[in-house]
């Protein structure tokens, strides 16, 4: 029997949707789980690690990403951890490289399957843009991996038996100061469930409210875009889907004006349904579409969102 | 000040991609490679950076084929002032960790004040090599950076695009920053840039072996979606789309 730390991020009390997802993953390998937590509130919300046998809480705050790999590699170590794994979040990203270097090992970035034969464990990673899957092992002290979201499913039932706590690290090298949030509560759309996105087709960055209008329509939904769109100044870049931009991998992808380069295929392509919405019956998008409908988005979308609405209002 | 940027040579963004005949990656033969494109950042930054500051030396840092030669050229081009490649057989099977470990021995005997990495390479997508580097060197990093300010007094203000918004950080310099799409927009190298590259020195290091970690066990084309379908035409097609996804994909 292996220990996996599973890195576990919250928020307002609770545990992220992400998170709970690295916790099935790292439970449904029949080994045991140690969740590991950090920041004001970690205690509250530890109980809520499904899955896991116990949870550590480290003290101190989450501000410096340096002082945070330390003290989450250190808490890895007294665990006894033979696995680290995190959520392929934008905190995940961050500090799993940074553990992984402090505790010796090697990393497995964005994983879409974790499985385990014995004490190997193995993961599945796309590279080249999703192009290859690679299946792989590490020799390393630890095995380390992110796990991309929306892929595993999110652990549940009864959460750690114990709950201890851990020292912080004081020194640190770089330190948060301050976060301009997004406006409003908007989610984003690497999380979003729903993804409603646009391309260069939707000729202006005013015809973006029919895509925000579908999304509202959806309810749990974000709003993406194309690299031409983002490249144009029409959508911030913290929007754009593809190789330059997130990887999303939704339950429903919908494409609008969006013609399906390689480099925006990358982003979105494992997503569980695609539809596509084009004018162009040519679109190379409708060869990766489960569903299409050839048509003007201009006509198609408030038709979509009216039809969204009345079937949610049911 | 001494900067360095790392970059990388990848395959093209185009590459059809086809598996070798070990079944362990991809198969090497007819890949056109470019410079990853968050590289073209970092070396841009470096750049600018030198420029703002006035004074110093950007080296611009490779692990890769011999071949890499010619993306490394690319960046002493723009404006980079001398280049150096850890010469390396095993670079396209080398992990996150071995990659680290090889770039920041140099980095380490180069001890320069700024790093900059791109905030992922395009062929391995993992995002890892320039924290790893920062946590070997132990150095202050900031990740996926949109705007970055160089203080007086060696220090730095980055502003990093996280899922939460715009996150503001302080560090201090000798620092590592990872380049994300936004922070600066790439020049073109004009011909007086591409003559004097020529002039402009290309080291070739041999580098020692370093294990990797990393055993891939095959390397497989994505399983091909299920074949789809055109519901209809313009909007009359709506409910048939609705249907479809309630019912066949049960999504809505």
């Amino acid at each position: 029997m292996l220990t996996i730390a599973v890195y576990v991020e919250h928020a307002s009390g609770s545990v992220r949707r992400a998170s709970l997802e690295a916790l099935g993953a790292a439970a449904a390998t029949g080994h045991e789980v140690v969740a590991i937590l950090a920041g004001d509130g970690a205690e509250g919300a530890a109980s809520g690690c499904a899955g896991a046998a116990r949870a550590v809480c480290i003290a101190g705050s989450l501000a410096s990403p340096d002082a945070l790999a330390r003290a989450t590699a250190d808490a890895a170590r007294q665990i006894g951890a033979r696995a680290f794994v995190a959520s392929a979040t934008s905190t995940g990203k961050d500090l799993a490289p940074r553990v992984a270097a402090l505790l010796g090992s090697a990393l497995l970035a964005d994983c879409t399957a974790l499985s385990a034969t014995g004490d190997v464990l193995r993961a599945t990673r796309p590279t080249l843009a999703g192009k290859v899957l690679i299946q792989a092992t590490s020799s390393g002290p630890v095995f380390c991996a992110t796990l991309r979201r929306n892929v595993f499913g999110a652990a549940s039932g009864a959460g750690p038996a114990g709950i201890s706590k851990a020292a912080g690290v004081n020194d640190f090298k770089a330190m948060l100061q301050s976060i301009a949030s997004k406006t409003g509560s908007k989610l984003d759309v690497s999380e979003a469930p729903i993804v409603v996105a646009g391309g260069r087709g939707m000729k202006g960055p005013e015809h973006f409210a029919l895509l925000e209008e579908l999304a509202a329509a959806f309810g749990s939904a974000a709003v993406g875009a194309s690299r031409a769109v983002v490249d144009a100044g029409w959508r911030p870049h913290g929007e754009q889907v593809g190789q330059t931009g997130k990887t999303v991998a939704p339950q429903l992808y919908v494409a609008v004006g969006i013609s399906g380069a390689i480099q925006h295929l990358a982003g979105m392509k494992t997503s569980k349904v695609i539809v596509a919405i084009n004018k162009d019956p040519e679109a190379p998008i409708f060869k990766h579409a489960d569903y299409g409908i050839v048509g003007d988005a201009f006509e198609v979308l408030p038709v979509l969102t009216q039809a969204v609405k009345a079937l949610r209002a049911q | 000040m001494k900067i360095v940027a790392c970059i990388k040579r990848v395959p093209a963004t185009e590459t059809q991609a086809k598996i070798a005949a070990n079944g362990k990656g991809l198969e090497p033969a007819g890949v056109e490679y470019m410079l990853s494109f968050y590289d073209e950042i970092a070396v841009e930054e470096a750049i600018r950076t030198k420029e703002r500051v006035g004074s110093g030396e950007v080296i611009v840092l490779t692990l890769g084929p011999a071949e890499a030669r010619k993306e490394l050229v690319e960046c002493l081009a723009k404006g980079a002032d001398r280049a150096i490649l850890l010469v390396d057989p095993a670079w396209s099977s080398r992990d996150s960790l071995s990659t680290a470990k090889l770039l920041a021995a140099k980095i380490g005997e180069l001890a320069p004040d700024l790093v900059f990495t791109g905030r992922v390479a395009t062929d391995t997508d993992s995002a890892a090599v320039g924290p790893m580097l920062a946590t070997l060197l132990g150095r202050g990093c900031v990740t996926d950076v949109v705007k970055l300010t160089i203080e007086g007094g060696g220090k730095l203000k980055a502003e990093r695009e996280s899922e939460a918004g715009i996150e503001m950080y302080e560090l201090a310099l000798p620092a590592l920053i990872t380049c994300q799409k936004g922070l600066n927009e790439p020049r073109y190298a004009g011909l007086k840039g591409i003559m004097a590259a020529k002039k402009k020195p290309v080291e070739e290091v041999a580098v020692q072996d370093v294990p990797n970690q990393i055993a891939v066990e095959t390397a497989q084309l994505p399983p091909a979606r299920k074949e789809g379908r055109i519901v209809g035409t313009g909007a009359a097609a709506v409910p048939a789309l609705l249907e479809a996804l309630r019912k066949e994909a049960q999504v809505v």
